[in-house]
Formats: C-alpha cells, sequence, structure tokens
C-alpha cells in the first residue's frame, strides 16, 4: 500500500439548492481518516460555518473558492501527493476532473486518490456512460435524436410506447411532453419541432418506481451494498424532492437482488474505487429497469444511507481510497465487525423534503424533475406510520403529522395528488377523508398501493380518536394504536377536543393521561446488525412500537443535552450545526456527557461519534421532555440550534427541564416584542418606531406620522411572503388584499424603515449579565437586505469609533437588564451619530462560526463554559491588532428556482455562504464573492442602475471600469447619466424597448446575456414597486438563467468593481486561515 | 385497523421471557426451537425453506407481508416456480408489524392469508429486537406460541429429533433425465433453487432421500458427481449419509456440499461439528476465502458449524466468517472434494457466490 505524506481534499463550497450540508459531514469523516493514518491533510473550503473549516480538523485550511485557478495555486504552495475529488460535491468533482484535464495534477505529481478520475467521466458523460453501460448489457434510459416526425415514429415504435419527446437546445422543457400512442406523438412532435430542429425521443418511465442503490468497492474487488431506499414519489419527480424510505418496502426478494448485482456489476465494470450511487427506475408491473444515472462520489443519498445504517460510508470511502481492503476495516458501531459486510436494519427510515418556495417571488410550487428543496429531515420508526409522522412534524412548516393539520383542503383534489407541488402528501390525507379510494389515489399519484394503504391506518385511526371528546373515555388499545402509529400528543389532544382547544394544555392533559396509562416510548438502537451482536452504540431513537429500553440510564446527574436546529431551510442552516458541535465539544471537554438531539442528515451534529449520546429524534416539546425524563440532565442548552431550540425555552421550562446560560423568562423577554421594547426604551436606549395595529384606520394615522416607506409583518399570512417594505400607499393597498388581514384578532406589527442606514450586528457572549467578548461585524449593502442575505464584514471597516463605543455600551445595558449568560446578538442601525437596536436574539447568530473564525475567539466555546458554569474570563481582541479582514457573501440559488425573480429585499432568500479572510477588505471580498459563484468578469459588462441616488453611487464604479478598459452597456437612463459624466457607455435595449430611430441599431440586453457577450450584470431596481420589478425582471431573470453574474446591489456592486480594478488575480493572497496572524 | 378487533396470543420462551402480541394466520399453537433471521426480504422464500423445519422464526426487520405472497407455480422440472419447497416449513412466525395490506404485480394472496391456508400461526406486535437480544445473549431456545384463553403445548426441542428425515424426499427423483453428465443430490431438506441452479448447468439431476445408497443402486452406475444439499437440524442423525458420502469420496468422485451438506461432508472427513449459540440466519453474512482478498456477502440460515480444528491435515478451510470466525467452507488439499455453509443458490438473499455451482460441474 502506498504511503501518503499529505493530502488535498476538495470541499464543495457554500450550500445551494442540490449541494448542501452533506458535504460537511462527508468531508469531515475523510478528514478525520486521514488524519488517523497520520496523513497531513490541506482543505480547500470558502465554507467558514462548516465544521470541516474549524481549528484541528484539517491541519491547513485555505477558505478559497474551489475553482481550477485557486486550487492550482493551494498544490502549488503545498505540493500534496495525493487528492480527493469524491467529498466535495459536484463543485469538487468538477474542479478535480478540469485539474487532471488540464495536466495540472501530473504536473505537480499529484495522485487522485479513491475513484479514477476516467471512470468519473464515464459517469459524468452521457455518451461514454451509455456505451459504457452497453458494454455489460445494463439497460439505460437511451435516447433517440430524430429530425422528422416520421424518424420520431420509427424511434417510439422501436422503443415502445409510452415515450418522452424532448426539444433538444430548449431551456426549461418547452416542447416536452409525454405521448401513449401514436396520434399523440403526432401532435406532440409538431409541438416539439417548433422549438426545434431536433427531438429526443425516450421511452417514459412516468409512474415508475424510483429506488437508489450504495454501493462501496475496495481495490480488491470486494463490494457490498450498504443500503438501498425506495422513493415514495415515483419516478418524474427528482429523489431530492421525494419522501425517500430505506430499506425498500414495496420490492420482494427477487427485485432487490436483481438490482444489487446489476449495481455491483455497474461499479465493478467502471472501477470505482470507494463509494458509489446507482439510481434505477424500476417497473410497477414485472422487472424491468433502466440505470438513470450513477454518482461516483459521496453524494446527497449517501450521507443518508449513512445516516440510516449507522455505517460510515465517508470515513470507509476514504480509507478505500488510502488502498485498505474493506475486510482490513472495522465496523464502527460494533468495534468487534469488520466493515465488509451489509447492514441489516429492523427499523424504517423516512426522509422528506423541506421546501420554502414562500420565500419566492414569482417560483411556481410544482414539484418535479429539478430540485427545489432547501434541506430534509429523517425521521426513524418501527413501522411506517410512525416514521412518516414523525417526518411531516419535523419539516417543521406547522404540519403536525400526516393528519390534524390546519392545511385547507385543495380546491381541485384531483390536480392536487396528479400534479405534485410541496404539499402533496397532505393532498392524499384530504383525499382519503374524503372517501378516495386506495386505487383512485394510486391513479392519480401513481404513489405505490402499499404506501397509500399504511396512510389509510394513519387516516382510520384518526376517524377513531375523533369520536371521543376526552382523555377518559379513550380506551388504552386505542391510545396505544394511535401512539404506535407516531401520533402526536398534540395531534391526539386536537381530536379529541376538537376546535377552540387550549392546545398547549390539553397537549399536557394527554401527556399526563397517557403516562399514567403506562404507555411510554422506549429507547432503541441504531446499530447497522439488527441486535445480531451486542453493539455499544450511543446512535438512539425512539419508539413506540417496542416494550424495552435498549440502554440502561446513569441517573448521574452529568448528562447535558443540546438541542440541535432541524432541517437546513432559508435562514437556519450549517452555521447553526458548527454551534451545535462546538458546543457538544466544549461539553465533553469539561467532563460532562454530551448528548444530542437531532434529525437532520445532513449534518455532523448527528455524527454519532461527536457525543456521547445521539437521539436522531424531533425537537417538539413531547419528544425534548421524553428524552429529559429518561436522561435527566444537569441542564439542557437551547442557544446553539437557532430558533426551534429557542422557541422550546419557555415551555421546557414549565415542565422543569433544567436550562443552561439565560433563563427562560429573560429569553421570553427579548422574544417578546412588547416587553424588549419596554426594556428597551426603560434602558433609554433607541428603536425604530413601531406598533402593533389592528385596523386600516390606525395603520395610516401611524403611517402618516412615520412616513413611507414602512416594513409591515402580520401576525396572520394568508399567503406570500410574511414581511413587506412598503414604498406608497398603492403598494399598501395592493399588499393588504393580497396577502394580510388586519383585524382584531390579526394584528400587523408596522415600522418605520429606514433608508441608507449602515446594519451592523453585534455578536457577543455575556456570563451573568457581564460581556466576556463581543464581535462587531457591519454590512457592506444598506439596511433592506436581510442580515442572512447581506455581505458582512469584520471587523467592521467603516464605523465610526463613537458608534462603536456606543454599540458596546448598548450592548452591555442590554445584556445585563437581560441577566444574559451565553450567547447573543443584537442587530443595529446606524446612520451618521444615531444607533437604534432593531433586534435582540438571546442565542447564537447566524454570524458565529464567521466571527469566531475570523477573530480566533471560539465565541460558542465561550459561551458554552459559561453557560456550565466554569465563569471563564473575558477575552478581548482589539479591533485594531487585525491585520486582515473577514468577508461573508451570500450563495443564492435562483438558478434553481424557475422563474424566481432574483432581487433581495427584507425577507431572506440566500440558501448558503462563503467566508474568507484577506490581507484587506478588497482581498477578501473577491475571494468571497468568486466563492458564491460570481468570478471577476474578463470581458463587457451591463448595467442599468436604478434611481439617482444609485445611479450616484455607481458612477465612481463605471469610471473605473471604463478606464480598466471595460466595455460598458447600459440601458436608457444609465447610459445617457454615464456619458454626461464622462464615461463611455454602448447603449443597450429593455427587454421590449425599440430604438428611437431606424439609423441607430442597439444591442437589445436579453440578448447580450444569452449569447454570454456580457460577463457581468449589475441591475438594481430603482424601489420595490411592481412596475419596476417587472422592468428588470427579465433582464435579472436571463442572467440566472444564462449563468451571468448578477448584482442587483449598488453598494456591492460598487464595493466588487472597485476590489478587482484595484487588485488583480495574482495579488490575491494564498494563505491558510492559520496565517492570517493578530498583530499583537 | 383497530387494535380491539385483534385476537391476542403470546410467545413463551423456555427461560419464563413472553412476549404479548396479535395472532395472524392460522388460529393454532405451536412449539419448537426459537430463532432469529436479519434478512430484510424474502419471506416466501425462508417459509419454505426446509432448513428451517421445525423453528419458530422471529424476523428482526419489522415490516413484513409488504409485497404479499407470489401464486404457487410448478415449473416443467416439477419444481416450486416461486417456492423452495411444497410447504411452509417453520412452525410459527414471530415478527413486529404485519401488512395486511400488499402491492405487487407478482402477488397473488397476502401473508397472512397464506399462513391460515397452511395451517401456519403468526404472532405481530412483538418487541421483535429485545427477542433477538435474548437469543443473542442466551442461545436459541425452545418456545411456544399460545393463542388466549388455549392450553399451551409442552416446549419442543426440535433438535433431538431427525429433521432430516422429516424434510427429505422420500423417493428417487430425476430431472434433466439423459445429460451427459450425472450428478446425485443428497437431500437433507433441499432448496428448489440449488436444484435450479444445478439444472442450468446443463447436468442430470437424482435426487435421492437422505439415506439412500445411491453407490449401491446399479440405476445411478456412472454418475459424475455428488452434491450434498442443506437441510434442518443436527448433523449427528445423519450418519447413513456420512457413510455414504465416503464411499464416494474413496472412488474419488467430485462432492460438493452446502450447509448441511458441508457438515456432513466435514463428518465423512473425520472432524465434528458443534451447535452455534444463536446459528448465522440472513442475508449479510459476510465470509473470506482463505489465503485471499476476496471476501463475499452470503445467505446464511443455519444453527450448527464445523470445528475447523478436527479436520484432518488433507483438509483446509476454504472459507472463514469475518464477523465471528468460524467455519464457512472446506475443501480437500488434493482431491475434489469442497462445501461451503452458506448458501451460493442464495432465493433469498445476495447472489455473489452463485458461481459455486459452475465451479463444481467444471470439476466432473
Amino acid at each position: 500500500m502506498r504511503k501518503f505524506n499529505k493530502v488535498l481534499l476538495l470541499g464543495s463550497g457554500a450550500l445551494k439548492i442540490g449541494q448542501a450540508g452533506e458535504f460537511d459531514y462527508s468531508g469531515s469523516q475523510a478528514l478525520k481518516a486521514l488524519a488517523e493514518e497520520g496523513i497531513a491533510t490541506v482543505l480547500i473550503n470558502p465554507n467558514i460555518a462548516t465544521v470541516q473549516t474549524s481549528e484541528g480538523v484539517a491541519d491547513s485550511v485555505y477558505l478559497l473558492p474551489v475553482t481550477p485557478y485557486f486550487v492550482e495555486k493551494v498544490i502549488e504552495k503545498e505540493r500534496p501527493d495525493g487528492i480527493m475529488l469524491t467529498f466535495g460535491g459536484q463543485t469538487a468533482l468538477n474542479c478535480g476532473v478540469e485539474l487532471d484535464r488540464s495536466g495540472v495534477l501530473e504536473k505537480y505529481g499529484v495522485s487522485v486518490l479513491g475513484t479514477p478520475v476516467q471512470a468519473i467521466v464515464d459517469t459524468e458523460d452521457r455518451d461514454a456512460f451509455a456505451h459504457r453501460m452497453e458494454e455489460i448489457g445494463v439497460s439505460i434510459i437511451r435516447s433517440h435524436a430524430v429530425d422528422s416526425i416520421q424518424k420520431a415514429r420509427e424511434a417510439a415504435r422501436e422503443i415502445g410506447y409510452p415515450v418522452i419527446l424532448r426539444s433538444a437546445y430548449a431551456l426549461g422543457g418547452l416542447g416536452s411532453g409525454f405521448c401513449n400512442d401514436e396520434s399523440e406523438l403526432d401532435v406532440q412532435a409538431g409541438k416539439a419541432f417548433a422549438y426545434s430542429p431536433q427531438v429526443l425521443v425516450e421511452k417514459s418511465l412516468k409512474g415508475w418506481k424510483e429506488v437508489e442503490y450504495e454501493v462501496v468497492r475496495d481495490c480488491y474487488d470486494n463490494c457490498i451494498t450498504v443500503c438501498n431506499m425506495e422513493n415514495f414519489d415515483p419516478l418524474g419527480i427528482h429523489t431530492g424532492e421525494s419522501i425517500v424510505v430505506a430499506p425498500c418496502q414495496t420490492l420482494n426478494n427477487h427485485d432487490i437482488n436483481l438490482l444489487r448485482d446489476t449495481a455491483i456489476r455497474i461499479v465493478r465494470h467502471l472501477g470505482i474505487i470507494g463509494e458509489c450511487n446507482v439510481q434505477y427506475g424500476y417497473d410497477p408491473d414485472s422487472d424491468d429497469y433502466r440505470v438513470i444515472e450513477v454518482n461516483a462520489r459521496l453524494s446527497r443519498s449517501s450521507a443518508l444511507a449513512s445516516k440510516a445504517t449507522g455505517y460510515p460510508l465517508a470515513f470507509i470511502a476514504a480509507k478505500l481510497g488510502l488502498g485498505y481492503g474493506l475486510f482490513e476495516l472495522t465496523n464502527s458501531v460494533t468495534k468487534c465487525t469488520p466493515a465488509f459486510f451489509e447492514p441489516a436494519l429492523d427499523y424504517v427510515v423516512c426522509k422528506i423534503p423541506r421546501w420554502d418556495l414562500r420565500k419566492f417571488q414569482g417560483v411556481s410550487r410544482k414539484i418535479g424533475s429539478s430540485m427545489k428543496s432547501v434541506g430534509e429531515v429523517m425521521a426513524i420508526g418501527r413501522n411506517f406510520e410512525e416514521s412518516l409522522q414523525k417526518g411531516l412534524r419535523m419539516i417543521g412548516q406547522g404540519a403536525h403529522g400526516f393528519v390534524m393539520n390546519k392545511t385547507a383542503v385543495p380546491e381541485d383534489l384531483d390536480a392536487a395528488l396528479s400534479e405534485p407541488d410541496d404539499t402533496r402528501v397532505f393532498a392524499i390525507a384530504h383525499a382519503l377523508a374524503a372517501g378516495y379510494s386506495i386505487e383512485r389515489i394510486h391513479e392519480l399519484t401513481k404513489i405505490d398501493e402499499w404506501f397509500l394503504h399504511k396512510l389509510r391506518n394513519i387516516v382510520d385511526t384518526c376517524n377513531e380518536l375523533l369520536s371521543f371528546n376526552d382523555c377518559s373515555e379513550l380506551p388504552d388499545w386505542l391510545l396505544r394504536q394511535a401512539k404506535c402509529q407516531g401520533f402526536s400528543d398534540h395531534q391526539i389532544a386536537r381530536a379529541l377536543y376538537k376546535d377552540g382547544f387550549d392546545a398547549d394544555r390539553m397537549q399536557d392533559k394527554v401527556r399526563v393521561w397517557r403516562k399514567n396509562r403506562g404507555i411510554v416510548p422506549c429507547v432503541k438502537q441504531i446499530d447497522t446488525l439488527a441486535a445480531e451482536f451486542p453493539a455499544k452504540t450511543n446512535y438512539l431513537y425512539l419508539t413506540y412500537n417496542g416494550s424495552y429500553d435498549d440502554i440502561e440510564y446513569e441517573n448521574d446527574g452529568r448528562s447535558v443535552i443540546v438541542l440541535g436546529s432541524g432541517a437546513y431551510r432559508i435562514g437556519s442552516s450549517v452555521e447553526f450545526d458548527w454551534c451545535s458541535v462546538t458546543a457538544l465539544q466544549t461539553i465533553r471537554d469539561a467532563g460532562w456527557r454530551g448528548v444530542m438531539i437531532n434529525y437532520n442528515p445532513e449534518t455532523v451534529s448527528t455524527d454519532y461519534d461527536i457525543c456521547d449520546r445521539l437521539y436522531f429524534e424531533e425537537l417538539t416539546l413531547e419528544r425534548v421532555l421524553d428524552i429529559c425524563e429518561l436522561e435527566r440532565p444537569h441542564g439542557t442548552v437551547v442557544s446553539v440550534g437557532g430558533q426551534i431550540p429557542n422557541n422550546l425555552a419557555v415551555r421546557l421550562d414549565e415542565h422543569n427541564v433544567p436550562i443552561l446560560g439565560t433563563k427562560a423568562c429573560d429569553i421570553d423577554r427579548a422574544e417578546d416584542r412588547h416587553k424588549f421594547s419596554s426594556i428597551v426604551d426603560a434602558l433609554d436606549i433607541d428603536q425604530p418606531e413601531w406598533m402593533e395595529l389592528t385596523s386600516r384606520a390606525d395603520l395610516d394615522a401611524f403611517i402618516e406620522r412615520v412616513g413611507y416607506p414602512v416594513l409591515i409583518r402580520p401576525s396572520y399570512v394568508l399567503s406570500g411572503a410574511a414581511m413587506h417594505v412598503c414604498y406608497d400607499a398603492s403598494e399598501l393597498d395592493r399588499y393588504l388584499s393580497m396577502a394580510v388581514e388586519v383585524s382584531q384578532q390579526h394584528p400587523v406589527v408596522v415600522s418605520e424603515f429606514m433608508q441608507r442606514c449602515k446594519e451592523i450586528e453585534f455578536d457577543a457572549v455575556a456570563d451573568g449579565g457581564k460581556i466576556l467578548a463581543y464581535a462587531i461585524s457591519e454590512h457592506v449593502e444598506f439596511a433592506g437586505v436581510h442580515s442572512g442575505d447581506a455581505t458582512i464584514v469584520f471587523p467592521a471597516q467603516k464605523i465610526y469609533l463613537a458608534t462603536m463605543k456606543r454599540l458596546k455600551s448598548i450592548a452591555g445595558k442590554i445584556a445585563d437588564a437581560l441577566h444574559i449568560t451565553g450567547p447573543f446578538n443584537i442587530q443595529f442601525l446606524a446612520k451618521d451619530n444615531f444607533v437604534k437596536v432593531i433586534e435582540c436574539n438571546l442565542r447564537a447568530s447566524r454570524s458565529f462560526p464567521f466571527v469566531s473564525k475570523v477573530s480566533k475567539i471560539n465565541m460558542i466555546e465561550l459561551a458554552t463554559q459559561a453557560m456550565l458554569g466554569e465563569h471563564p474570563k473575558p477575552v478581548h481582541k482589539d479591533d485594531f491588532d487585525f491585520d486582515y479582514v473577514g468577508v461573508k457573501a451570500s450563495q443564492f440559488s435562483f438558478a434553481r428556482l424557475l422563474r424566481a425573480d432574483p432581487v433581495l429585499g427584507v425577507d431572506m432568500a440566500s440558501t448558503g455562504e462563503a467566508g474568507c479572510m484577506g490581507d484587506d477588505f478588497n482581498d477578501a471580498l473577491l475571494k468571497a464573492v468568486e466563492s458564491v459563484g460570481y468570478p471577476v468578469p474578463d470581458g463587457p459588462v451591463l448595467i442599468s442602475s436604478g434611481d439617482a441616488f444609485q445611479k450616484a453611487d455607481l458612477l465612481d464604479a463605471c469610471r473605473q471600469l471604463a478606464a480598466h478598459g471595460y466595455t460598458i452597456y447600459a440601458t436608457r437612463g444609465t447610459q445617457r447619466h454615464l456619458e454626461d459624466n464622462g464615461v463611455p457607455a454602448k447603449r443597450a435595449l429593455w427587454p421590449g424597448e425599440e430604438s428611437e430611430s431606424p439609423d441607430f441599431e442597439y444591442d437589445s440586453a436579453l440578448e447580450l446575456i444569452q449569447s454570454r457577450t456580457v460577463k457581468m450584470v449589475i441591475n438594481i431596481p430603482k424601489n420595490f414597486s411592481a412596475t419596476e420589478l417587472e422592468n428588470g425582471y427579465k433582464i435579472r431573470r436571463a442572467a440566472v438563467d444564462f449563468n451571468v453574474p448578477l448584482f442587483t446591489n449598488a453598494r456591492l456592486a460598487t464595493a466588487f468593481v472597485k476590489a478587482f480594478c484595484n487588485m488583480s488575480m495574482d495579488d490575491i493572497s494564498i494563505k491558510t486561515s492559520a496565517e492570517f496572524k493578530l498583530n499583537t | 385497523m383497530k387494535l380491539s378487533d385483534f385476537r391476542k396470543c403470546r410467545l413463551e420462551l423456555a427461560d419464563g421471557t413472553v412476549f404479548p402480541g396479535y395472532a395472524f394466520g392460522a388460529v393454532a399453537g405451536a412449539a419448537g426451537e426459537t430463532v432469529f433471521s436479519t434478512a430484510m426480504v424474502g419471506y416466501p422464500e425462508t417459509l419454505t425453506d426446509p432448513s428451517f423445519e421445525g423453528q419458530l422464526l422471529c424476523v428482526t426487520y419489522p415490516l413484513i407481508g409488504n409485497y404479499g405472497v407470489p401464486a404457487g407455480r410448478v415449473d416443467a422440472d416439477g419444481l416450486q416456480a416461486t417456492f423452495e419447497s411444497e410447504a411452509i416449513h417453520v412452525r410459527a412466525l414471530i415478527i413486529s408489524d404485519l401488512s395486511f395490506d400488499y402491492s405487487h404485480w407478482s402477488a397473488a394472496k397476502s401473508l397472512d392469508g397464506w399462513l391460515k391456508e397452511q395451517g401456519i400461526p403468526g404472532i405481530w406486535g412483538v418487541d421483535t429486537r429485545r427477542l433477538t437480544q435474548i437469543l443473542r445473549e442466551n442461545g436459541s431456545m425452545p418456545g411456544r406460541l399460545v393463542q388466549e384463553d388455549a392450553e399451551p403445548l409442552p416446549f419442543d426441542d426440535p433438535n433431538v429429533t431427525n429433521l432430516v428425515a422429516v424434510a427429505s424426499c422420500k423417493e428417487v427423483i430425476r430431472y434433466n433425465a439423459g445429460a451427459d453428465r450425472k450428478v446425485v443430490l443428497v437431500d437433507c431438506g433441499v432448496k428448489h433453487n440449488i436444484i435450479r441452479c444445478l439444472l442450468k448447468t446443463g447436468v442430470e439431476v437424482i435426487r435421492v432421500p437422505w439415506d439412500y445408497d445411491f453407490n449401491a443402486d446399479p440405476g445411478m452406475n456412472g454418475y459424475d458427481g455428488l452434491f450434498i444439499s442443506n437441510g434442518p437440524g443436527n448433523p449427528d442423525y445423519c450418519d447413513a449419509a456420512v457413510e455414504h458420502i465416503r464411499q464416494t469420496m474413496n472412488i474419488g468422485k467430485p462432492v460438493f456440499g452446502i450447509c448441511m451438506g458441508n457438515q456432513l461432508l466435514a463428518k465423512a472427513a473425520g472432524g465434528r461439528t458443534y451447535k452455534l449459540r444463536y446459528g448465522h440466519r440472513g442475508h449479510n453474512q459476510p465470509v473470506r476465502m482463505v489465503g485471499s482478498d476476496h471476501c463475499f456477502i452470503t445467505s446464511q440460515n443455519h444453527g450448527y458449524a464445523v470445528d475447523e480444528k478436527t479436520l484432518s491435515a488433507d483438509w483446509e478451510p476454504l472459507f472463514i466468517n469475518l464477523n465471528d470466525g468460524t467455519n464457512e467452507g472446506i475443501r480437500h488439499r488434493s482431491r475434489p472434494f469442497f462445501s461451503v455453509q452458506f448458501h451460493p443458490e442464495a432465493s433469498s438473499g445476495p447472489l455473489d457466490t452463485m458461481y459455486l455451482f459452475n465451479r463444481f460441474v467444471s470439476m466432473l
């Protein structure tokens, strides 16, 4: 076995739709595997919020874009002898293939560990893949390219109906459709040829089952399949958009082993070494199959398979890459059996996607062949009903399970079933309640009847429950049956007490009654071997389908529970996973038993070897109480997992669960708008004026006083976004009529909206109300861009000293008033000399990992020590000591969200972030901006620059662009403004605009983008009124669809332009995080 | 479904442990040896596998019955096309969650209906993980299924009887008669897929009862090789078969054995067998070919194992179990005799070692 000295691992960068936190998990595992071998590790990943970029995981961390340019620079500097490409998603894979193709790897003598590049190329290239599969007689979906209707007919006859037609070269599936026979084909082909001269004819697998296998192979040709999974939603819906169960439920022995054997043949033939995912379409009426695709890398599915089985796929894959055989490695769960085995499950796992489509304007909520979900949950149960209902609660979008939800019955139930959107599973509940037969639902959804029968069991139980009106009437068998099917106490309470019940009180009543009847859950281990061998595993779940606990509790008061952050979603992502993992490490270092509760399979916090006990469980009051009753913890940490645990604090406290750090009543004083406002007033701290109003008249009076624009947030949302800035009365009217009800029952909160203000983040840790450490960072954009979408600079570069002092003093007063012990974050507005408080959270904020890693003060470690009562010493570093700057930029996923308007506002839209360090602001900004997909342009720039203020803001940047030889295209107003100020610019036409005179031929803005003539688009909406948004929308959307970097904020665009005009790529520093040192 | 509608029943173990549950299948009592299997699919194959004769089977995977049961069908060779024998051999089935409603294109009936039809009782709602842990810690043990309000049957340890004699065919059956090469198959309770796998290689299979003296049958003169099948229970009851195997070895004809066949070949070679604490039953058993880096995932179902230390110097281990180091196959160092403890014919289970049939036939 060859010995490697130094290995480079490529990370996946900022989180985006289709590539999320699962690669933090994979990469962290791989780095752990390398470190165990004594191999020096180098990591390139600009995602500063990840666990893998933390100190102690890799030996050297480069917070740099994962692009061939930067990776080569690092290779040149570090001279690794090996590189791992398969742990950082598609980003790392593509970058690695490019480095191989361009000869960089060969030039520096870097060997690719694990699956060879040729095998990767064979899976990525459609033709090569088809050829390789044909060699071993494996069926794939073949495309026949045809150029006439006659040839389409011939192709369809050869393939067999039904077929799907697609126009070649047409974006977004234009002209594609299904045909069941020749007459339908004739019609469809006519449409398809209207879009393109070439049409692809493929076998339609609509309604087929979708099945996945995770295969592992070592260099001795030994193969295992670690997990198989079946999609609840049939083919046609992307696996990332489907509910997925593991193991497969509706396949028999023949099916399972046919597909298993085929997967192994494929992996052997391609020569994979490590981990590989094989996706199949499988005929529901025979044993016909098609391979859909093969992913020769760790993937979202492999992360799910790891969590579903307990088999550490990424860790093992890394070891196999070094040349180990599977039989030489140990099963890390049993520690006494080898890694060469296939896990046997004795539970069923349900993965459910989480969408945030409501956050985006204009996006379609239909789900289909492209991925739109931003996160997922995994639920474990000992039957399907239990697993699914747990999962639907975990999603965290208001569902209490499969039934007993408040969702409205869709107007057209048939359509809701046959044309799936993000709420289809609930449409099935409505259909069952409405008396639809299983056959009818199957016809409309193509979901296997087995699943539907199980869902009907839930509805039947619900109907039984509805016939009772109090716990005391409820027969034990029914209560047990409901709990075994995953009903929560809340669902049962709602069924018993019907409408108008006090949910919290009745839920408690059911809980007390249930426990008195002896109906309680038991704890089971996930041990990879279905109890065949003893396993000291700490990977646990709770179920009502069992009668014995697998573990004995110590009852020694040494457990400290950390509540995790749940599904990744817009607004809560990998940063809270870093906080959770860091808190656990601190707890364990301090000698306590670290216990984790979380259910997100894409995280490091749900890796069973980072804690002493892992409960892969719901973060509901009911389940957390169940666990606390078992663990009897010394304390529970609710302040590192974002808003979900924060919201549980008060109710947990009411049930006498010990909360560590800031008291629940003080958390409530910060969360409750009225209470917090009066504290702020009492401390004589300024805040933007706001009121809670219940009538339109009051609303108008308020606006009369403070003036437009106003920020409005309803307490009850009918549809659309929750928060909105209204710039004038007409917009307010439109908003109120569309989305919001104002009444006594449903007040709205309105506040004055400050324009052209700086927004400042104050992240800090306090102990007994005294601040131990703090970090002040500023937004590049003016206030009005959500803090989660803003570009953030630390240390703040452009804040007056007087302002800094004022911020610190205000924060000190608030910390004292709320008796804060632990992490907290305050958001401020600053303009000239005034400072106003806009929000205060007594928990870790999104920016904690960023400021911790840049400042080199681990604020979560400090906060956890404070919460454990260790009274750590204050740590203060003077901002003057920083010889470097950190910049955090936001990653958007608009390309995945067809038709969504990529414009930023008060509601958060980004799916991830990158954080980089640089010798100065420009250095850090260029790295961060390139990391989120916006490279420095190497050609013309298209600008339309908004209102007069914004035109003025951008003028200087345009001047520098011109001075550096960039051709500027600009829309009419902007072009005139630039010319008037002596900046040469070519005119580009708005969509729909025509040249005034036939003598002038102007380029169309859209064509400039579509032909990728322009390499960067700056499009600043004048304001957020409907008409303005309409005008620029087509330009913005085209930039996204044709992958041209788009800037919609004048401040950020200016900063970026100035940065690349004032420094060249060669000047960008290539340094590890550790090489940025404090100047002390 | 309503829990209140189900008839209650219970599983009692010989150590006094009682698991309450709900009855399905036939309303009857049962007694036998309680064992567990970790296979996640394949209940129609498993239940009809004669090696399970005399056993109460606990399936560790909780969701059972999902894809129903196929219609019984006899193929051109007179073999069961969809099962491993003509009948269910387990005495009772123990599971956690039963699918009364099933879904699969090949299914003809529900598991519940099939068990009723075959007179086999089942119990669901059992904490099968706990039961497995008890069997793992204390070993497979006698158990009985008792219907509510019914008298329990006495406990019964089937390993004190000759189960092979129960499971074996009673007369000689020929398949693919007239083929060039002939294999005598000693039926200790053979799974039909073994016969199918042999037939696929083009040989004639002469299936004989477990104690049949095929060397003395002139009609079988000139057979080319001997196959010893799987079968239930304790190999110590099969001395007659062991003696016949020894005779074949003396003649020097190729011998291949599977499962019980491995144990009988070992005994014929002078070795001994012993009872494992709880046996190997499942689809995920890892084995390694001795002296190589080749490993295989295998389907297994056995309670006894070969003690390789008792083999003579002429023999060597062929496979070992990677989990617990027990023997998974033996071979003669110089002559064409080999056997495996696992099931290369799978059905149910992974197909990784199917090549062994061809290896055997190539020796003929």
